[in-house]
C-alpha cells in the first residue's frame, strides 16, 4: 500500500492510528492481570482496617506521594537504609498506587514500627524540631482537625467493588476470618466498620489525645502499618527470586 | 479569482485560536509563577507558612496540570485549530462546538487547580482530576476530536498534510490514556478509588504518564513544528519520506515505554526490560523528527541570525534532540538505578518542557500572533530579550538539576570502608539546598521572559485597536463632510 492512500483517506488514517497505537499497552499491561507470578505469595498482606484507609486518603490528600516513594530496590543501599526490597504482594490493596517517583524525602514503604508514635506525630506538626535540615511543611491542621469517618463504610464499599475482600455478607465474613483470623475479620467488616475505627483509635491512641479522634490519628495509624505485614524471618531470599 | 480577494480572517475561524493564544499565555503565567513559587518552597520551607493550600504537596499538581494542561494544552488548541484550516483550506467544522471546547477546557483546568488546593485529588501523577472532572474532559475531548476530523473532511485538499497526521495520532492517543487510566469506583463526588491496584495500577499509571509525554508533549508539538518551522523559513519540509518512516514510528514505539519509570519495582522483570529496550529504540524516530525540522532550515541558515523566531524553533529543537538522546540514556536500568527518585528525572522534563515544548510555543505565537491580528509584532527586541532570558532560565535549571539528582544518587550509594552508608538521607538533603536556589533562578529567569512576551503581546493587540480606531474616525470624518 502507498502511503498516497492512507493520506488521501481520514477514516483509513485513524483506523491505523488507533490500531498502532493499542499494541503496546496490550503486550504489556493485559498480562499482568493473567501471569500468576506477577504477584508473589506471601502470607500476612491484608487489606487496610477502617482507620488505616481514612489515613491512607489524608496521605493522597495532602499528597505525600510527590517527596515520598513507597517501593524499594533491591540494592545494598536502599537494603540498609530501608530494609528488604518491596513486594508487588505488598501493594495489592493499594488503590492507588503509591510508589511514587521522586524522593525528596526518605522512602516510606517500612515506615512501620521505625518510629514511636509520639515521634511521628511530634514530626508532622513540627519536622525541623525532630530533623533540623529537614524541607518538609508542617501539617498542624492535621492534629486541629477531627477526623470525618461518617463515611468509612461508603468508602469500604467502593474499594470492595474494586476487589478488595472486605465483607458484607456472613460467608464472606467467614471466608475473611479463615484467612486473617478473627480480630482482623472483625476489622474488615463493612457492616462493622465505624465500631472498629473507634475501637482502633481508643485502644492505640496514635495521636496522643485519648480523647479525640483527629486526623493524625489515622494518618499515623497508616504510617505505622506501613511494610510491616510480611514477615520476611520466613521466607529464604530464593524464594521471592522465582516471581521476578 | 473570487476566493483570492477574500481575507483569511474571514476565511477562517481565528476568533476561537485568538482565545486559546490568549488563554495559553495566561496559564503559562499563572502555572510557571507557581512553578517557581513550589521550588523555592523546597528551597526555603518557611514558605509553606502552615497553610494547607500553600503547602508543596497541593501545588505541585496545580503547577503540573496548570503546565501541561493549560499552557500546553491552550497552546495545542489554538495552534492546531489555526493549522488544521489552514492545510486543509476549509473553515473550521462546528463552531459552537469548537467554542464548547474552549470553555470546557478552561474550566475545567481552573476547576481541577482549585480542587487540587482543597485537597481533592486521585493520586495519580498527570492525572489527579476526579471522577466528575474526568468525565468533563472526557466530553470536551470528544467534541475537540468532532470538530478537527471533520474538518479534515471537509478539507479542499486531496492529502492531509503531515502536521494533521500528528495531531490525529495525539487526540486518539490521549483519549485512550485518559480512559484507562482514569478508571475508578467513586464514594462520593470528591472521592474515588482506582479500579486498578498495585502493580497492574502502577503500570496503568506510567503507560498513561509515559505517553503524556509522548503524545501531549511531544507527538502534538511535532505537529505544531511541521506547519511553523517551513513556514516561518519559507522552504518546504526537508524530507518527506523521513517524515512518513518517523510518524509511524514514533507513535507504534512511545506506547511500550512506559515501563521505563518503574526499573527495579515490584513491577516484572519482563515488562520494564521490554520497556527499555523501546525506549532505546525510540531514539530514532525522535532524532528523525529533530533532523527533518531543522534541515528544514539548511541553505537558509542566515535566517538565524535575522529572525529570532527561527531562534525560538531552531533552539527548541535542539533541546527536543538532548533530552530525546537523554531520556533513552535514563531508561537503561543501570543508569535508572542511580537517577530514579532523584532531580535528574525533573531536570529531564524541564529540559522538554521549557526547552522544547514550551520554545516551540513561543515561536509558533510569535509566527500567530501578527496574523491573527492583522498586524506586526510591537517590538522585535523583546523578542530576543525574551529568547536570552529563556535560555539562561532553562540552562540554570537543567545543570543546577543534574548536579542535584546525580549528586543524590551518587551519595545515596556510596559506602565508607567499613562497608557503612557514607551518608544519611537527610545529609543528601541539606547538598541539594544550594542547587535549589540555582533552580528556582532558573526558573524566575524563564517566567521573567514570558512576561516580556506577554507585554509585547500586550502592546501588539492594543496597536491594532488603535490603528482600527484610528480608521474608523477617518472615515466617520470623511462621511459627515461628504
Amino acid at each position: 500500500m502507498r502511503h498516497e492512500q492512507i493520506e488521501t483517506n481520514s477514516a483509513l488514517m485513524l483506523v491505523l492510528i488507533l490500531l498502532v497505537i493499542s499494541v503496546g499497552g496490550l503486550v504489556e499491561i493485559v498480562p499482568l492481570f493473567y501471569i500468576n507470578e506477577t504477584i508473589e505469595k506471601v502470607d500476612g498482606v491484608r487489606p487496610y482496617t477502617p482507620l488505616e484507609i481514612r489515613g491512607r486518603d489524608i496521605y493522597v490528600r495532602e499528597g505525600c506521594y510527590l517527596c515520598h516513594s513507597q517501593q524499594i530496590r533491591p540494592f545494598r543501599d536502599e537494603w540498609l537504609r530501608y530494609g528488604h526490597y518491596s513486594l508487588a504482594a505488598e501493594s495489592q490493596y493499594d488503590h492507588p498506587f503509591q510508589w511514587g517517583s521522586k524522593r525528596t524525602g526518605p522512602d516510606l514503604a517500612r515506615l512501620g514500627g521505625k518510629y514511636s508514635n509520639h515521634w511521628h506525630v511530634q514530626h508532622l506538626v513540627a519536622p525541623r524540631s525532630v530533623v533540623p535540615q529537614s524541607i518538609m511543611p508542617n501539617y498542624p491542621w492535621l492534629l486541629d482537625n477531627d477526623l470525618d469517618y461518617t463515611d468509612v463504610d461508603g468508602r469500604m464499599r467502593a474499594l470492595r467493588v474494586t476487589g478488595v475482600p472486605y465483607s458484607v455478607t456472613q460467608a464472606e465474613y467467614d471466608a475473611n476470618v479463615q484467612k486473617y483470623g478473627q480480630a482482623i475479620a472483625d476489622q474488615l467488616d463493612i457492616t462493622k466498620a465505624q465500631d472498629s475505627l473507634l475501637k482502633q483509635a481508643r485502644e492505640k491512641d496514635f495521636d496522643g489525645f485519648p480523647g479525640r479522634i483527629t486526623e493524625m490519628e489515622a494518618l499515623v495509624a497508616y504510617l505505622q502499618v506501613l511494610g510491616t505485614m510480611v514477615d520476611f524471618t520466613q521466607y529464604n531470599e530464593g524464594y521471592f527470586v522465582e516471581f521476578r | 479569482m473570487a476566493l483570492s480577494s477574500v481575507l483569511p480572517a474571514e476565511q477562517y475561524n481565528y476568533g476561537i485560536v485568538r482565545k486559546f493564544t490568549i488563554m495559553a499565555m495566561v496559564w503559562a503565567v499563572i502555572g510557571m509563577s507557581v512553578g517557581v513559587y513550589i521550588a523555592s518552597e523546597l528551597a526555603w520551607p518557611f514558605l509553606n507558612f502552615d497553610i494547607p493550600a500553600l503547602t508543596f504537596g497541593r501545588l505541585r499538581p496545580v503547577h503540573t496540570t496548570l503546565v501541561i494542561f493549560g499552557f500546553g494544552g491552550s497552546a495545542l488548541f489554538a495552534t492546531s485549530y489555526y493549522i488544521v484550516q489552514r492545510t486543509c483550506q476549509a473553515r473550521l467544522a462546528f463552531p459552537w462546538l469548537a467554542e464548547f471546547t474552549f470553555w470546557g477546557w478552561s474550566g475545567g483546568v481552573a476547576l481541577g487547580a482549585l480542587t487540587y488546593v482543597l485537597g481533592i485529588t486521585q493520586g495519580r501523577e498527570y492525572a489527579e482530576f476526579e471522577w466528575p472532572l474526568d468525565i468533563a474532559i472526557t466530553l470536551v475531548w470528544v467534541s475537540y476530536i468532532v470538530v478537527y476530523v471533520e474538518t479534515i473532511r471537509r478539507r479542499s485538499q486531496p492529502h492531509i498534510y503531515v502536521a494533521n497526521w500528528f495531531f490525529m495520532a495525539f487526540l486518539l492517543a490521549v483519549a485512550l490514556l485518559h480512559i484507562f487510566n482514569n478508571l475508578a469506583i467513586p464514594v462520593s463526588l470528591t472521592k474515588s478509588y482506582s479500579l486498578f491496584a498495585g502493580v497492574q495500577d502502577a503500570m496503568t499509571q506510567w503507560w498513561y504518564g509515559h505517553n503524556a509525554v509522548g503524545f501531549f508533549l511531544t507527538a502534538a508539538f511535532l505537529g505544531m513544528m511541521y506547519y511553523f518551522v517551513p513556514k516561518q523559513a519559507g522552504r518546504p519540509v526537508y524530507s518527506y519520506r523521513l517524515s512518513i518512516i518517523h510518524f509511524w514510528a514514533l507513535i507504534f514505539l512511545y506506547m511500550w515505554a512506559g515501563g521505563h519509570h518503574l526499573h527495579w519495582t515490584a513491577l516484572p522483570d519482563w515488562v520494564s526490560t521490554l520497556s527499555a529496550a523501546f525506549s532505546v529504540l525510540l531514539l530514532m524516530p525522535s532524532w528523525g523528527g529533530m533532523i527533518n525540522g531543522i534541515m528544514t532550515l539548511s541553505g537558509a541558515w542566515d535566517k538565524l541570525r535575522s529572525d529570532p523566531i527561527m531562534l525560538f524553533l531552531i533552539t527548541s529543537l535542539s533541546f527536543y534532540g538532548m533530552s530525546t538522546f537523554e531520556g533513552p540514556l535514563m531508561s537503561l536500568k543501570s543508569v535508572n538505578a542511580l537517577s530514579h527518585y532523584t532531580d535528574w528525572t525533573i531536570g529531564h522534563v524541564h529540559s522538554g518542557a521549557l526547552g522544547w515544548v514550551a520554545l516551540v510555543s513561543f515561536g509558533s505565537f510569535y509566527h500567530l500572533i501578527p496574523r491573527l491580528w492583522d498586524t506586526r509584532m510591537y517590538s522585535q527586541p523583546l523578542i530576543y530579550i525574551h529568547f536570552w532570558l529563556a535560555t539562561i532560565g532553562i540552562v540554570l535549571y537543567i545543570t543546577s538539576m543534574w548536579v542535584a539528582g546525580i549528586g543524590q544518587g551518587l551519595m545515596l550509594r556510596s559506602f565508607d570502608d567499613y562497608g557503612n552508608l557514607a551518608y544519611t538521607f537527610i545529609e543528601t538533603v541539606e547538598f541539594m539546598h544550594t542547587p535549589y536556589i540555582w533552580r528556582a533562578l532558573g526558573g524566575a529567569f524563564f517566567v521573567a521572559g514570558v512576561l516580556v512576551m506577554v507585554y509585547n503581546m500586550y502592546m501588539t493587540i492594543q496597536s491594532t485597536r488603535r490603528e482600527q480606531a484610528a480608521i474608523e474616525a477617518k472615515l466617520a470624518a470623511k462621511l459627515a463632510k461628504a
